[in-house]
């Protein structure tokens, strides 16, 4: 069967949109954050989910020169993605912080009404 | 019949401690309060996590594996009465109290 | 079997990120976040990614976690019911989803290992790396050595990210006031009266330490590696301040060593490869830096390593005190 093979990616695209409903539907910066943290995860799910081969192992080299490994480079790219990702997540936050110092309210429509009544 | 016999005992060590780690998480949604809640978590973090990393090592045979199971086990036995006692003591310091009802406090 | 552990963390990363949309008490989402991480963690182990597993299992659960928590209490602790109606967001989301949907409808299928992506530059990675490179797992030698200018430059957005970081909050010198010398969980004199902790967190805090150095110099070896090391020799730090205050910890690693360790970190990375072009070689061309072209690769991913790893170390121990020195200054 051809859609069995890509329950997987359906699965991680439903995450991911998840993460995207977050981002635009709800007005608090922090869940804002939250849901860009849950989309960027699916889409490391996603990356990692393309370089898995059925039967192989982790990339680290064994004794057996039959073994077939997983492919290194998605992890590779997906790796220094993760530590970048909380170093962005952090520089947001300080933002967060900051728009709250400013305005006293972290909700999108409250700093609109007190932009505009500026 | 040495390996079979170990098979067996993993296989009930596996088996008790995914029913122990099942039971902490009804616990964790039925009980009423905060302490009882903690109560249903430890089982999860002492019995449950010990018979599985007991059963995977006694799998791994003598090698470094179960010697890194072993260090895991050593972490868990330290940070989980740990990681409780902190909990429980920093609640009574809030002032929550036993049995008050059902506060969503986990 | 396999397939069983995919569904059973699939439905469970499914219904974790439900609740997390879900539920408006910003602390529940944040420690649901830490769960999700920990379930896609156990994915990443299920699709033999162990090396990108163990780096979300400590970014994700540790750092992230503690960073959004102290943000979170420099803010709100809860979020306001929206006004609007979240019906056209949905339809955005659904359309959205049904295209890339469709999109996936002419990958490959998962675990195929005829789809192309194993075919071209892969092979090369898996056939010849353990021959040309030397380290046994090969996510560290495509990390640091097929792909090193990608690390250089990943490790050189982190360093900007720190830098942006401590420019938008600022580096406060803390004025000891009793009532607001407080540490990032809690006030500090509350931690006091917490014996148990503090002395569990005096043995935890060296293992810690011993278990990111081994990371750091195991990585050929096993997954693991400067970036995994520098998160756990950082979250070490992090616990030291958590359980005995901001300051103490701030008298063991200071922010001017910080600011220092994180630029030198960079630097010794470029720095190799400037030495690799002095010795006849291209940039991060480790063949050049030993007579045997094996022993200059296992230098120079291990100098390179070094160098993301106390980069890393810096700026993740840089971003907590931001943000935590930074509560009980503002109202």
């Amino acid at each position: 069967m051809n859609w069995v093979g890509h329950y997987n990616y359906w699965v991680v695209i439903f995450l991911m949109m998840s993460g995207f409903y977050v981002v635009i539907s709800r007005g608090n910066m922090i869940k804002k954050l939250l849901g860009l943290n849950i989309f960027s995860t699916s889409v490391f799910l996603l990356y990692i989910s393309m370089g898995k081969i059925h039967g192989g192992t982790a990339p680290i080299l064994t004794d057996n020169p039959n073994q077939v490994y997983s492919n290194p480079l998605p992890h590779v790219l997906i790796l220094t993605a993760i530590v970048v990702g909380v170093a962005t997540t952090a520089v947001g936050l300080a933002l967060v912080v900051r728009i709250q110092e400013r305005y006293g309210t972290i909700e999108e429509d409250e700093i609109r009404a007190k932009d505009d009544s500026l | 019949m040495i390996i079979d016999a170990l098979d067996i005992v993993t296989a009930i060590c596996l088996a008790l401690g995914c029913f122990l780690g099942i039971s902490g998480g009804v616990g964790i949604y039925r009980l009423p309060d905060f302490y009882t809640r903690m109560h249903a978590t430890s089982v999860t973090d002492s019995a449950c996590a010990f018979l599985i990393l007991f059963g995977l090592m006694l799998q791994s045979g003598f090698s470094l594996v179960t010697v890194k199971l072993g260090f895991i086990l050593l972490f868990m036995v330290l940070s989980s009465p740990t990681a409780a006692h902190a909990l429980a003591k920093t609640a009574v310091q809030f002032g929550i109290e036993p049995l008050l009802g059902r506060e969503d406090k986990r | 079997m396999e397939v069983f552990i995919d569904i059973a963390l699939l439905t469970l990363l499914c219904i974790t990120a439900m609740a997390v949309v879900h539920i408006r008490k910003l602390f529940c989402a944040i420690m649901l976040l830490g769960i999700f991480s920990l379930l896609s963690a156990s994915m990443f182990v299920n699709m033999d990614a162990v090396d990108v597993a163990f780096t979300e299992a400590a970014v994700g659960t540790g750092i992230s976690t503690i960073l959004l928590l102290l943000g979170m209490s420099l803010t709100n602790t809860r979020e306001k019911r929206p006004h609007y109606q979240p019906l056209f967001s949905l339809v955005v989301v659904s359309i959205t989803g049904a295209v890339l949907v469709y999109g996936t409808m002419d990958l490959p299928a998962y675990g195929d290992p005829n789809a192309s992506i194993h075919h071209h530059v892969a092979q090369r990675y898996i056939k010849q790396s353990p021959l040309e490179v030397g380290p046994p797992n090969m996510v560290t030698s495509v990390l640091a050595s097929y792909r090193g200018y990608d690390t250089l430059g990943e490790t050189a957005v982190i360093l900007t990210a720190g830098m942006a970081l401590v420019a938008l909050l600022g580096m406060r010198r803390r004025k000891v006031l009793p009532m607001s010398s407080s540490s990032g969980c809690g006030d500090y004199h509350d931690m006091k009266d917490h014996l148990v902790l503090r002395i569990m967190a005096k043995i935890f805090i060296p293992l810690i330490l011993l278990f990111a150095l081994y990371v750091q110099f195991h990585g050929d070896y096993g997954p693991g590696g400067g970036f995994q090391a520098g998160v756990i020799f950082a979250s070490g730090i992090i616990l030291y301040a958590l359980i005995f205050g901001l300051e103490a910890a701030m008298k063991v690693v200071g922010y001017p060593v910080l600011r220092v360790l994180a630029a030198c970190g960079l630097l010794l990375y470029g720095g190799v490869g400037v030495a690799c072009m002095a010795l006849g070689g291209n940039f991060l061309d480790y063949n050049a830096l030993a007579h045997d072209p094996l022993h200059g690769q296992h230098l120079g991913i291990f100098l390179i390593e070094l160098g993301v790893g106390v980069t890393v170390f810096a700026i993740m121990v840089i971003m907590f005190y931001a943000f935590a020195s930074r509560r009980g200054h503002t109202a």
